[in-house]
Protein backbone atom coordinates (compact mmCIF):
# COMPACT_ATOMS: atom_id res chain seq x y z
CA UNK A 1 0.00 0.00 0.00
CA UNK A 2 1.33 3.45 -1.31
CA UNK A 3 1.78 5.56 1.68
CA UNK A 4 -0.65 8.70 2.49
CA UNK A 5 0.10 11.85 1.88
CA UNK A 6 -1.84 13.46 5.20
CA UNK A 7 -3.41 16.77 5.14
CA UNK A 8 -2.23 19.66 7.22
CA UNK A 9 -5.47 19.28 9.48
CA UNK A 10 -4.54 15.33 10.31
CA UNK A 11 -1.31 16.17 10.85
CA UNK A 12 -1.91 19.09 13.82
CA UNK A 13 -3.39 15.91 15.44
CA UNK A 14 -1.93 12.55 14.83
CA UNK A 15 1.77 13.08 13.59
CA UNK A 16 4.17 12.30 16.36
CA UNK A 17 2.15 10.26 18.43
CA UNK A 18 0.46 6.37 18.60
CA UNK A 19 -1.12 5.22 21.46
CA UNK A 20 0.80 4.42 24.09
CA UNK A 21 2.68 1.32 24.22
CA UNK A 22 2.18 -0.20 27.38
CA UNK A 23 -0.75 1.21 28.51
CA UNK A 24 -2.99 2.73 25.14
CA UNK A 25 -3.22 5.79 26.44
CA UNK A 26 -4.41 7.93 23.54
CA UNK A 27 -3.11 10.85 24.88
CA UNK A 28 0.61 11.41 24.61
CA UNK A 29 1.65 10.94 28.52
CA UNK A 30 3.59 13.44 29.82
CA UNK A 31 6.93 11.71 30.52
CA UNK A 32 7.81 13.98 34.08
CA UNK A 33 11.18 12.12 34.25
CA UNK A 34 15.09 13.72 34.07
CA UNK A 35 16.29 10.72 33.14
CA UNK A 36 16.06 7.43 31.50
CA UNK A 37 17.74 3.72 32.97
CA UNK A 38 19.89 1.67 30.58
CA UNK A 39 19.68 -2.03 29.89
CA UNK A 40 23.18 -2.42 30.53
CA UNK A 41 26.82 -0.76 30.77
CA UNK A 42 27.75 -1.57 27.07
CA UNK A 43 23.76 -0.06 26.22
CA UNK A 44 24.52 3.09 28.14
CA UNK A 45 28.07 3.96 25.70
CA UNK A 46 26.09 3.12 22.53
CA UNK A 47 23.26 5.59 23.80
CA UNK A 48 25.94 7.86 24.63
CA UNK A 49 28.16 7.08 21.51
CA UNK A 50 24.56 7.97 19.51
CA UNK A 51 25.02 4.54 18.16
CA UNK A 52 21.41 3.76 19.04
CA UNK A 53 18.48 6.04 19.54
CA UNK A 54 16.90 6.15 22.93
CA UNK A 55 16.65 8.39 25.93
CA UNK A 56 19.18 9.46 28.01
CA UNK A 57 18.24 12.58 30.08
CA UNK A 58 15.66 15.11 29.42
CA UNK A 59 18.21 17.62 29.28
CA UNK A 60 18.60 16.24 25.60
CA UNK A 61 15.64 14.38 24.98
CA UNK A 62 12.34 13.02 26.23
CA UNK A 63 9.60 11.64 24.99
CA UNK A 64 6.94 14.04 26.09
CA UNK A 65 9.34 16.50 23.81
CA UNK A 66 9.85 14.43 21.19
CA UNK A 67 6.17 14.21 20.34
CA UNK A 68 5.97 17.79 19.61
CA UNK A 69 9.30 17.95 17.86
CA UNK A 70 7.97 15.60 15.33
CA UNK A 71 4.43 17.14 14.85
CA UNK A 72 6.01 20.24 14.23
CA UNK A 73 8.55 18.63 11.62
CA UNK A 74 5.43 17.45 9.88
CA UNK A 75 3.67 20.07 10.00
CA UNK A 76 6.50 22.27 8.70
CA UNK A 77 7.17 19.20 6.17
CA UNK A 78 10.72 19.13 7.18
CA UNK A 79 13.34 16.27 8.06
CA UNK A 80 13.24 16.95 11.69
CA UNK A 81 13.00 19.42 15.01
CA UNK A 82 14.39 20.07 18.20
CA UNK A 83 12.41 21.36 21.18
CA UNK A 84 13.56 24.02 22.95
CA UNK A 85 12.67 26.38 26.47
CA UNK A 86 11.14 29.21 24.33
CA UNK A 87 11.53 30.96 21.03
CA UNK A 88 14.70 32.78 21.78
CA UNK A 89 16.01 29.84 22.74
CA UNK A 90 15.37 28.10 19.03
CA UNK A 91 16.96 31.04 17.70
CA UNK A 92 19.74 30.71 19.63
CA UNK A 93 20.76 27.10 19.32
CA UNK A 94 19.48 27.48 15.25
CA UNK A 95 22.63 29.84 14.95
CA UNK A 96 25.21 28.58 17.47
CA UNK A 97 24.98 25.03 16.05
CA UNK A 98 26.26 26.68 12.76
CA UNK A 99 28.12 30.02 13.95
CA UNK A 100 31.41 30.63 15.84
CA UNK A 101 33.25 33.88 16.57
CA UNK A 102 34.53 35.42 13.16
CA UNK A 103 30.99 34.44 11.45
CA UNK A 104 28.79 36.91 10.08
CA UNK A 105 24.99 36.42 9.66
CA UNK A 106 22.46 38.93 7.78
CA UNK A 107 19.47 39.41 9.18
CA UNK A 108 16.25 41.48 7.88
CA UNK A 109 16.42 44.67 10.13
CA UNK A 110 12.70 44.12 10.66
CA UNK A 111 12.63 41.73 13.66
CA UNK A 112 11.14 41.25 16.95
CA UNK A 113 12.70 43.69 19.41
CA UNK A 114 13.91 40.43 21.26
CA UNK A 115 15.62 39.14 18.52
CA UNK A 116 17.25 42.03 17.51
CA UNK A 117 19.01 42.51 20.27
CA UNK A 118 20.05 38.93 20.49
CA UNK A 119 21.79 39.26 17.32
CA UNK A 120 22.99 43.10 17.66
CA UNK A 121 24.07 43.05 21.51
CA UNK A 122 24.30 39.88 22.85
CA UNK A 123 26.21 37.72 19.44
CA UNK A 124 28.27 40.62 19.21
CA UNK A 125 29.84 39.80 22.63
CA UNK A 126 30.32 36.58 21.65
CA UNK A 127 32.33 37.47 18.36
CA UNK A 128 29.47 36.79 16.08
CA UNK A 129 28.61 39.80 14.28
CA UNK A 130 25.03 40.85 11.64
CA UNK A 131 24.09 43.14 9.15
CA UNK A 132 20.72 44.15 9.18
CA UNK A 133 18.92 45.02 5.70
CA UNK A 134 15.76 46.08 4.36
CA UNK A 135 14.44 43.03 3.50
CA UNK A 136 11.98 44.97 0.93
CA UNK A 137 14.57 44.41 -1.72
CA UNK A 138 15.69 40.76 -1.74
CA UNK A 139 19.38 42.33 -3.33
CA UNK A 140 20.27 44.10 -0.18
CA UNK A 141 20.45 40.30 1.36
CA UNK A 142 23.47 39.46 -1.20
CA UNK A 143 25.16 42.83 -0.98
CA UNK A 144 25.57 42.38 2.44
CA UNK A 145 27.04 38.79 2.12
CA UNK A 146 30.69 38.76 3.07
CA UNK A 147 33.66 35.55 3.20
CA UNK A 148 32.11 35.23 6.51
CA UNK A 149 28.59 35.03 6.21
CA UNK A 150 26.99 31.68 7.28
CA UNK A 151 23.23 32.44 6.76
CA UNK A 152 20.54 34.71 6.00
CA UNK A 153 17.78 35.47 8.44
CA UNK A 154 13.95 36.50 8.00
CA UNK A 155 10.49 36.82 9.73
CA UNK A 156 8.10 35.45 7.81
CA UNK A 157 6.01 37.80 8.78
CA UNK A 158 7.85 40.54 10.73
CA UNK A 159 6.82 41.61 13.85
CA UNK A 160 5.45 44.15 14.54
CA UNK A 161 5.63 45.84 11.13
CA UNK A 162 3.88 42.34 9.51
CA UNK A 163 5.92 43.33 6.46
CA UNK A 164 6.41 40.34 4.60
CA UNK A 165 9.60 38.82 2.65
CA UNK A 166 9.98 37.72 -1.13
CA UNK A 167 11.08 33.96 -0.11
CA UNK A 168 11.73 33.36 -3.39
CA UNK A 169 14.25 35.83 -3.77
CA UNK A 170 15.77 35.63 -0.86
CA UNK A 171 16.53 31.76 -0.84
CA UNK A 172 17.40 32.02 -4.20
CA UNK A 173 20.24 34.23 -3.16
CA UNK A 174 20.85 32.35 -0.27
CA UNK A 175 21.15 29.07 -2.73
CA UNK A 176 23.54 30.79 -4.66
CA UNK A 177 26.15 31.75 -1.80
CA UNK A 178 25.69 27.90 -0.49
CA UNK A 179 24.57 29.42 2.91
CA UNK A 180 20.92 28.40 4.77
CA UNK A 181 17.91 30.89 5.35
CA UNK A 182 16.71 30.77 8.53
CA UNK A 183 13.25 31.73 8.83
CA UNK A 184 11.01 32.91 12.19
CA UNK A 185 7.86 31.58 10.74
CA UNK A 186 5.95 32.14 14.61
CA UNK A 187 3.70 34.01 13.08
CA UNK A 188 2.25 32.26 10.34
CA UNK A 189 2.36 28.96 11.67
CA UNK A 190 3.05 25.89 9.74
CA UNK A 191 -0.80 26.41 8.82
CA UNK A 192 -0.50 29.31 7.17
CA UNK A 193 2.77 29.31 5.10
CA UNK A 194 5.83 26.78 5.22
CA UNK A 195 8.96 28.24 4.42
CA UNK A 196 10.70 25.04 2.98
CA UNK A 197 8.34 25.01 0.38
CA UNK A 198 9.55 28.29 -0.80
CA UNK A 199 13.51 27.37 -0.52
CA UNK A 200 13.78 27.82 3.75
CA UNK A 201 16.35 25.21 5.28
CA UNK A 202 15.96 25.99 8.82
CA UNK A 203 12.52 27.32 10.58
CA UNK A 204 12.17 28.40 14.25
CA UNK A 205 9.25 29.17 16.09
CA UNK A 206 8.27 31.08 18.97
CA UNK A 207 5.95 27.98 20.15
CA UNK A 208 4.74 30.45 22.84
CA UNK A 209 2.28 31.91 20.34
CA UNK A 210 -0.25 30.52 18.29
CA UNK A 211 1.54 26.95 18.45
CA UNK A 212 0.42 27.18 22.26
CA UNK A 213 -2.81 29.14 21.53
CA UNK A 214 -3.94 29.61 24.48
CA UNK A 215 -0.76 31.99 26.58
CA UNK A 216 0.11 29.13 28.70
CA UNK A 217 3.51 28.35 28.32
CA UNK A 218 6.56 29.63 27.10
CA UNK A 219 8.85 27.26 24.64
CA UNK A 220 10.11 26.89 20.60
CA UNK A 221 10.94 25.05 18.44
CA UNK A 222 13.77 24.39 15.13
CA UNK A 223 12.75 22.21 12.14
CA UNK A 224 15.29 21.32 9.60
CA UNK A 225 14.27 20.81 6.18
CA UNK A 226 16.76 17.81 5.26
CA UNK A 227 17.67 19.26 2.11
CA UNK A 228 20.83 21.87 2.71
CA UNK A 229 24.24 20.41 1.46
CA UNK A 230 25.85 21.40 4.73
CA UNK A 231 28.95 19.03 2.42
CA UNK A 232 29.32 22.39 -0.36
CA UNK A 233 32.61 23.69 1.87
CA UNK A 234 30.87 26.25 3.98
CA UNK A 235 30.60 24.41 6.78
CA UNK A 236 33.39 22.69 8.39
CA UNK A 237 31.95 22.01 12.03
CA UNK A 238 28.89 19.73 10.34
CA UNK A 239 31.80 17.46 8.63
CA UNK A 240 34.79 17.30 10.55
CA UNK A 241 34.74 15.57 14.37
CA UNK A 242 32.85 17.29 16.89
CA UNK A 243 35.21 17.81 19.42
CA UNK A 244 31.78 18.76 21.63
CA UNK A 245 30.49 15.15 21.16
CA UNK A 246 32.88 12.12 20.76
CA UNK A 247 34.58 12.77 17.58
CA UNK A 248 30.97 12.64 15.86
CA UNK A 249 30.24 13.90 11.64
CA UNK A 250 26.88 14.97 12.19
CA UNK A 251 26.50 15.10 8.64
CA UNK A 252 28.09 12.03 7.33
CA UNK A 253 26.08 10.11 10.40
CA UNK A 254 22.91 11.72 10.34
CA UNK A 255 22.49 13.18 6.89
CA UNK A 256 19.37 15.00 6.68
CA UNK A 257 19.08 15.24 10.26
CA UNK A 258 22.53 15.41 11.03
CA UNK A 259 21.74 19.35 11.95
CA UNK A 260 19.19 18.96 14.54
CA UNK A 261 21.41 16.24 15.37
CA UNK A 262 24.24 18.43 16.19
CA UNK A 263 21.66 21.63 17.28
CA UNK A 264 20.94 18.48 20.23
CA UNK A 265 23.65 17.08 21.25
CA UNK A 266 26.02 20.05 20.89
CA UNK A 267 24.04 23.24 22.13
CA UNK A 268 21.27 22.21 23.93
CA UNK A 269 23.14 19.61 25.99
CA UNK A 270 25.84 22.19 27.01
CA UNK A 271 23.77 25.33 26.85
CA UNK A 272 20.96 24.12 28.63
CA UNK A 273 17.51 25.86 26.97
CA UNK A 274 15.24 22.48 27.65
CA UNK A 275 11.73 22.25 27.08
CA UNK A 276 9.67 21.17 30.21
CA UNK A 277 7.26 18.53 29.22
CA UNK A 278 4.63 19.62 30.67
CA UNK A 279 4.91 22.64 28.31
CA UNK A 280 5.16 20.24 25.56
CA UNK A 281 1.74 18.57 26.43
CA UNK A 282 0.03 22.21 26.22
CA UNK A 283 1.58 22.83 22.93
CA UNK A 284 0.20 19.63 21.87
CA UNK A 285 -3.10 20.55 23.03
CA UNK A 286 -2.45 23.67 21.09
CA UNK A 287 -1.65 22.02 17.88
CA UNK A 288 -4.60 20.04 17.77
CA UNK A 289 -6.54 22.82 16.94
CA UNK A 290 -4.21 25.11 15.19
CA UNK A 291 -5.79 24.51 11.84
CA UNK A 292 -9.24 25.74 13.10
CA UNK A 293 -8.18 28.72 15.36
CA UNK A 294 -6.02 29.69 12.64
CA UNK A 295 -8.90 29.77 9.88
CA UNK A 296 -10.88 32.00 12.70
CA UNK A 297 -7.95 34.33 13.71
CA UNK A 298 -7.24 35.34 9.61
CA UNK A 299 -11.34 35.87 9.46
CA UNK A 300 -11.21 38.01 12.35
CA UNK A 301 -8.13 39.89 11.79
CA UNK A 302 -9.60 40.73 8.17
CA UNK A 303 -12.63 42.45 9.70
CA UNK A 304 -10.74 44.45 12.03
CA UNK A 305 -8.39 45.81 9.68
CA UNK A 306 -10.89 47.26 7.83
CA UNK A 307 -13.03 48.31 10.52
CA UNK A 308 -9.68 50.25 11.84
CA UNK A 309 -8.85 51.35 8.17
CA UNK A 310 -12.13 53.62 8.01
CA UNK A 311 -12.01 54.55 11.45
CA UNK A 312 -11.45 58.38 11.97
CA UNK A 313 -9.07 58.35 15.25
CA UNK A 314 -6.76 55.90 13.13
CA UNK A 315 -3.72 57.07 11.14
CA UNK A 316 -2.94 54.23 9.25
CA UNK A 317 -2.73 50.22 9.39
CA UNK A 318 -0.24 47.77 8.52
CA UNK A 319 -1.85 44.44 7.23
CA UNK A 320 -0.50 42.80 4.74
CA UNK A 321 -3.72 40.90 4.27
CA UNK A 322 -5.97 44.79 3.02
CA UNK A 323 -5.81 45.46 -0.65
CA UNK A 324 -3.68 48.77 0.54
CA UNK A 325 -0.92 46.98 1.76
CA UNK A 326 2.26 46.73 -0.52
CA UNK A 327 2.82 43.46 0.58
CA UNK A 328 -0.86 42.40 -0.92
CA UNK A 329 0.71 40.49 -3.66
CA UNK A 330 3.27 38.30 -1.60
CA UNK A 331 0.21 37.04 0.44
CA UNK A 332 -1.58 35.98 -2.44
CA UNK A 333 1.83 33.87 -3.25
CA UNK A 334 2.92 32.99 0.05
CA UNK A 335 -0.18 33.06 2.09
CA UNK A 336 -3.05 31.87 0.18
CA UNK A 337 -5.03 31.30 3.89
CA UNK A 338 -4.06 34.54 4.72
CA UNK A 339 -1.62 36.97 6.18
CA UNK A 340 -1.90 35.83 9.73
CA UNK A 341 -3.95 38.18 12.85
CA UNK A 342 -1.29 40.69 14.21
CA UNK A 343 -2.01 44.05 12.91
CA UNK A 344 -0.30 47.37 13.47
CA UNK A 345 -2.02 50.72 13.50
CA UNK A 346 -0.96 54.18 13.96
CA UNK A 347 -3.39 56.56 16.43
CA UNK A 348 -3.85 60.13 15.16
CA UNK A 349 -2.60 62.32 18.25
CA UNK A 350 0.94 60.57 18.83
CA UNK A 351 1.81 58.71 21.96
CA UNK A 352 -0.53 60.32 24.30
CA UNK A 353 -3.49 58.80 22.31
CA UNK A 354 -2.02 55.22 22.32
CA UNK A 355 -1.99 55.46 25.99
CA UNK A 356 -5.52 56.37 26.35
CA UNK A 357 -6.03 53.93 23.85
CA UNK A 358 -4.22 51.13 25.81
CA UNK A 359 -5.71 52.40 29.40
CA UNK A 360 -9.45 52.59 27.90
CA UNK A 361 -9.56 49.09 26.67
CA UNK A 362 -12.21 46.91 28.41
CA UNK A 363 -11.51 43.11 27.72
CA UNK A 364 -8.49 43.11 24.98
CA UNK A 365 -5.37 42.49 27.14
CA UNK A 366 -2.95 44.99 27.88
CA UNK A 367 -0.01 42.03 27.88
CA UNK A 368 3.32 41.81 25.91
CA UNK A 369 2.22 38.71 23.53
CA UNK A 370 0.54 37.27 20.68
CA UNK A 371 -1.06 34.21 19.31
CA UNK A 372 -3.26 34.13 22.35
CA UNK A 373 -7.01 32.96 21.49
CA UNK A 374 -8.00 36.46 23.15
CA UNK A 375 -6.87 39.77 21.34
CA UNK A 376 -3.85 41.47 22.98
CA UNK A 377 -3.16 45.01 22.79
CA UNK A 378 0.50 46.48 23.35
CA UNK A 379 2.50 49.64 22.44
CA UNK A 380 5.70 48.36 21.33
CA UNK A 381 7.69 51.78 21.72
CA UNK A 382 7.44 51.71 25.41
CA UNK A 383 7.31 47.54 25.90
CA UNK A 384 8.77 45.11 23.36
CA UNK A 385 11.00 47.55 21.64
CA UNK A 386 12.10 49.99 24.03
CA UNK A 387 15.42 48.75 24.46
CA UNK A 388 16.35 50.04 20.79
CA UNK A 389 16.63 53.84 20.55
CA UNK A 390 14.02 56.02 18.26
CA UNK A 391 16.25 55.51 15.17
CA UNK A 392 17.07 51.49 15.78
CA UNK A 393 13.05 51.48 16.55
CA UNK A 394 12.16 53.13 13.37
CA UNK A 395 14.54 50.66 11.41
CA UNK A 396 12.99 47.54 13.59
CA UNK A 397 9.42 49.47 11.62
CA UNK A 398 8.16 51.14 15.12
CA UNK A 399 6.88 54.52 15.10
CA UNK A 400 5.83 56.45 18.10
CA UNK A 401 2.18 56.26 17.83
CA UNK A 402 1.70 52.70 16.71
CA UNK A 403 -0.72 49.99 18.48
CA UNK A 404 0.09 46.59 17.84
CA UNK A 405 -3.14 44.14 17.81
CA UNK A 406 -3.44 40.41 17.52
CA UNK A 407 -6.58 39.49 16.93
CA UNK A 408 -8.35 36.76 19.01
CA UNK A 409 -11.31 34.42 19.01
CA UNK A 410 -14.00 36.47 20.65
CA UNK A 411 -17.01 37.62 19.52
CA UNK A 412 -16.15 39.64 16.62
CA UNK A 413 -18.51 42.58 17.30
CA UNK A 414 -17.09 42.69 20.85
CA UNK A 415 -13.39 43.03 19.57
CA UNK A 416 -14.89 45.81 17.44
CA UNK A 417 -16.86 47.66 19.97
CA UNK A 418 -14.17 47.50 22.51
CA UNK A 419 -11.56 48.87 19.69
CA UNK A 420 -14.42 51.67 19.08
CA UNK A 421 -14.70 52.99 22.38
CA UNK A 422 -10.69 52.75 22.99
CA UNK A 423 -10.56 54.73 19.93
CA UNK A 424 -12.64 57.14 20.80
CA UNK A 425 -11.32 57.51 24.49
CA UNK A 426 -7.88 57.96 22.51
CA UNK A 427 -9.03 61.35 21.03
CA UNK A 428 -10.45 63.01 24.00
CA UNK A 429 -8.16 65.22 25.59
CA UNK B 1 10.37 -5.78 -7.04
CA UNK B 2 11.78 -2.47 -5.95
CA UNK B 3 9.90 -1.49 -2.42
CA UNK B 4 9.73 1.90 -0.64
CA UNK B 5 6.11 2.22 1.43
CA UNK B 6 6.05 2.05 5.12
CA UNK B 7 4.03 -1.87 5.00
CA UNK B 8 6.64 -3.50 2.84
CA UNK B 9 9.85 -2.01 4.40
CA UNK B 10 8.28 -3.09 7.77
CA UNK B 11 8.03 -6.63 6.26
CA UNK B 12 11.27 -6.34 5.05
CA UNK B 13 12.91 -5.51 8.46
CA UNK B 14 10.42 -8.10 10.55
CA UNK B 15 11.25 -11.16 8.26
CA UNK B 16 14.20 -11.18 7.29
CA UNK B 17 17.38 -11.35 10.30
CA UNK B 18 20.89 -12.14 8.60
CA UNK B 19 22.58 -9.15 6.73
CA UNK B 20 25.44 -9.38 4.53
CA UNK B 21 27.21 -5.83 4.73
CA UNK B 22 29.09 -5.47 2.46
CA UNK B 23 31.80 -2.45 2.68
CA UNK B 24 31.17 -2.19 6.08
CA UNK B 25 34.31 -0.57 8.06
CA UNK B 26 35.72 -1.66 11.11
CA UNK B 27 36.17 2.23 12.36
CA UNK B 28 33.59 3.03 15.03
CA UNK B 29 32.62 6.72 14.01
CA UNK B 30 31.77 5.47 10.02
CA UNK B 31 28.03 5.22 9.35
CA UNK B 32 28.47 1.77 8.19
CA UNK B 33 29.62 0.61 11.56
CA UNK B 34 27.06 2.74 13.33
CA UNK B 35 24.42 0.81 11.36
CA UNK B 36 25.78 -2.54 11.95
CA UNK B 37 26.33 -1.76 15.79
CA UNK B 38 22.52 -0.55 16.00
CA UNK B 39 20.94 -3.67 14.10
CA UNK B 40 23.14 -6.46 15.95
CA UNK B 41 21.33 -4.70 19.41
CA UNK B 42 17.87 -5.40 17.83
CA UNK B 43 19.04 -8.83 17.08
CA UNK B 44 20.40 -8.98 13.62
CA UNK B 45 23.30 -10.86 12.56
CA UNK B 46 25.62 -8.65 10.87
CA UNK B 47 28.05 -10.54 8.15
CA UNK B 48 31.08 -7.96 7.48
CA UNK B 49 32.14 -8.32 4.01
CA UNK B 50 34.86 -6.58 3.37
CA UNK B 51 38.57 -7.95 1.99
CA UNK B 52 40.65 -5.77 4.69
CA UNK B 53 39.78 -7.13 7.75
CA UNK B 54 39.13 -10.25 9.48
CA UNK B 55 36.53 -9.46 11.85
CA UNK B 56 34.10 -6.85 12.49
CA UNK B 57 31.88 -6.15 15.71
CA UNK B 58 32.58 -9.85 16.64
CA UNK B 59 31.43 -11.42 13.20
CA UNK B 60 34.06 -13.45 11.18
CA UNK B 61 34.52 -10.61 7.73
CA UNK B 62 34.36 -12.49 4.47
CA UNK B 63 36.02 -10.36 1.58
CA UNK B 64 33.20 -11.65 -1.17
CA UNK B 65 30.01 -12.52 -0.43
CA UNK B 66 30.03 -15.78 -2.31
CA UNK B 67 32.63 -16.63 0.78
CA UNK B 68 29.99 -16.76 2.92
CA UNK B 69 28.40 -19.95 3.75
CA UNK B 70 25.08 -19.18 5.75
CA UNK B 71 21.96 -18.46 4.58
CA UNK B 72 21.93 -14.45 3.83
CA UNK B 73 18.75 -12.93 4.02
CA UNK B 74 20.03 -9.27 3.13
CA UNK B 75 22.57 -7.67 1.18
CA UNK B 76 22.89 -4.09 2.83
CA UNK B 77 25.48 -2.26 0.34
CA UNK B 78 27.48 0.63 1.75
CA UNK B 79 29.60 1.07 -1.78
CA UNK B 80 29.66 3.78 -4.63
CA UNK B 81 27.17 3.52 -6.76
CA UNK B 82 29.11 2.22 -9.86
CA UNK B 83 30.39 -0.78 -8.31
CA UNK B 84 26.64 -2.28 -7.44
CA UNK B 85 26.04 -4.05 -10.62
CA UNK B 86 28.92 -7.42 -9.41
CA UNK B 87 27.28 -6.93 -5.53
CA UNK B 88 24.02 -7.77 -7.15
CA UNK B 89 25.22 -10.62 -9.43
CA UNK B 90 26.50 -11.84 -6.25
CA UNK B 91 23.54 -11.19 -4.29
CA UNK B 92 21.72 -13.18 -6.75
CA UNK B 93 24.16 -16.19 -6.75
CA UNK B 94 23.71 -16.01 -2.70
CA UNK B 95 20.15 -16.52 -2.97
CA UNK B 96 19.01 -13.51 -0.80
CA UNK B 97 15.82 -12.09 -0.38
CA UNK B 98 16.44 -7.91 0.02
CA UNK B 99 18.61 -5.95 -1.90
CA UNK B 100 19.42 -2.68 0.20
CA UNK B 101 21.27 0.04 -1.56
CA UNK B 102 21.90 2.41 1.61
CA UNK B 103 21.65 6.45 1.54
CA UNK B 104 22.81 8.21 -1.68
CA UNK B 105 23.52 4.27 -4.02
CA UNK B 106 21.51 4.18 -6.55
CA UNK B 107 22.07 1.92 -9.79
CA UNK B 108 18.86 1.26 -12.01
CA UNK B 109 20.81 -1.53 -13.82
CA UNK B 110 21.69 -3.12 -10.15
CA UNK B 111 17.84 -2.47 -8.68
CA UNK B 112 16.19 -4.28 -12.14
CA UNK B 113 18.47 -6.81 -11.82
CA UNK B 114 17.59 -7.99 -8.07
CA UNK B 115 13.73 -7.22 -9.09
CA UNK B 116 13.70 -9.36 -11.81
CA UNK B 117 15.93 -12.33 -9.84
CA UNK B 118 12.44 -12.06 -7.08
CA UNK B 119 14.17 -9.98 -4.53
CA UNK B 120 12.72 -6.40 -2.50
CA UNK B 121 15.03 -4.02 -3.48
CA UNK B 122 15.53 -0.42 -1.24
CA UNK B 123 17.46 2.23 -2.94
CA UNK B 124 18.97 4.92 -1.00
CA UNK B 125 17.06 4.27 2.50
CA UNK B 126 19.27 3.52 5.53
CA UNK B 127 18.80 -0.11 7.33
CA UNK B 128 19.39 1.87 10.68
CA UNK B 129 17.28 4.48 10.09
CA UNK B 130 14.23 3.03 8.39
CA UNK B 131 14.15 0.18 11.87
CA UNK B 132 14.16 3.23 13.84
CA UNK B 133 11.58 4.90 11.92
CA UNK B 134 9.19 2.19 11.97
CA UNK B 135 10.35 0.53 15.29
CA UNK B 136 10.76 3.86 17.62
CA UNK B 137 14.11 5.07 17.88
CA UNK B 138 13.85 7.69 15.63
CA UNK B 139 10.27 8.63 17.68
CA UNK B 140 12.76 9.82 20.52
CA UNK B 141 14.50 12.37 18.57
CA UNK B 142 12.21 14.46 16.92
CA UNK B 143 12.31 13.37 13.32
CA UNK B 144 9.63 13.23 11.29
CA UNK B 145 8.79 9.11 10.80
CA UNK B 146 5.82 9.81 8.87
CA UNK B 147 4.07 7.21 10.73
CA UNK B 148 0.57 7.47 11.29
CA UNK B 149 -1.80 5.37 12.99
CA UNK B 150 -4.23 4.72 15.63
CA UNK B 151 -2.58 1.62 16.60
CA UNK B 152 -0.50 1.08 19.93
CA UNK B 153 2.87 1.49 18.93
CA UNK B 154 5.12 -1.29 19.00
CA UNK B 155 8.42 0.64 19.72
CA UNK B 156 11.40 -1.34 21.11
CA UNK B 157 13.51 0.31 23.16
C1 LIG C 1 8.60 36.71 15.94
C2 LIG C 1 9.07 36.32 17.29
N1 LIG C 1 10.14 35.52 17.42
C3 LIG C 1 10.60 35.14 18.62
C4 LIG C 1 10.00 35.56 19.79
C5 LIG C 1 10.56 35.11 21.11
O1 LIG C 1 9.80 34.06 21.62
P1 LIG C 1 9.72 33.69 23.17
O2 LIG C 1 9.03 34.82 23.86
O3 LIG C 1 8.95 32.41 23.18
O4 LIG C 1 11.11 33.51 23.66
C6 LIG C 1 8.87 36.37 19.71
C7 LIG C 1 8.21 36.83 20.97
O5 LIG C 1 7.50 37.78 21.01
C8 LIG C 1 8.40 36.77 18.44
O6 LIG C 1 7.31 37.55 18.31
Amino acid sequence: MADREYGIETLCLHAGQLPDPVTGARVPPIYQTAAYVFDSADHAASLFNLQTFGNIYTRIMNPTNAVFEQRMAALEKGRAGVAVSSGMAAQLVALLTILQAGDHVVSAKTLYGGTHTQLAFNFRKLGIDATFVDSDVPDNFAAAITPRTKCLYVESIGNPASNLVDFEAVSEIAREHGLPLIVDNTFATPYLCRPFEFGADIVVHSATKFICGHGTSIGGVLVESGNFPWDNGNFPTMMEPSEGYHGIRFYETFGDFGYTMKARCEILRTFGPTLSPFNSFLFLQGLETLHVRMDRHVENAKVVAEFLENHSAVEWVSYPGLMSSPYFDLVQKYFPKGASAIMSFGIRGGVESCVRFIESVQFLSHLANLGDAKTLVVHPASTTHRQLDEEAQKAAGVQPNMIRISVGLETIEDILWDLDQALDASQKL
Amino acid sequence: MIVDDIQSLRRILKENRTIAMVGLSERWYRPSNFAAKYLQEYGYRVIPVNPNYESILGEKCYPRLEDIADPIDVVDVFQRSEVVVPIAHSAIKCSAKVLWLQLGIFNQEAEELAAQAGMDVVVNRCMKIEHARLFGGLNFIGVDTKVISSTRSTWVS
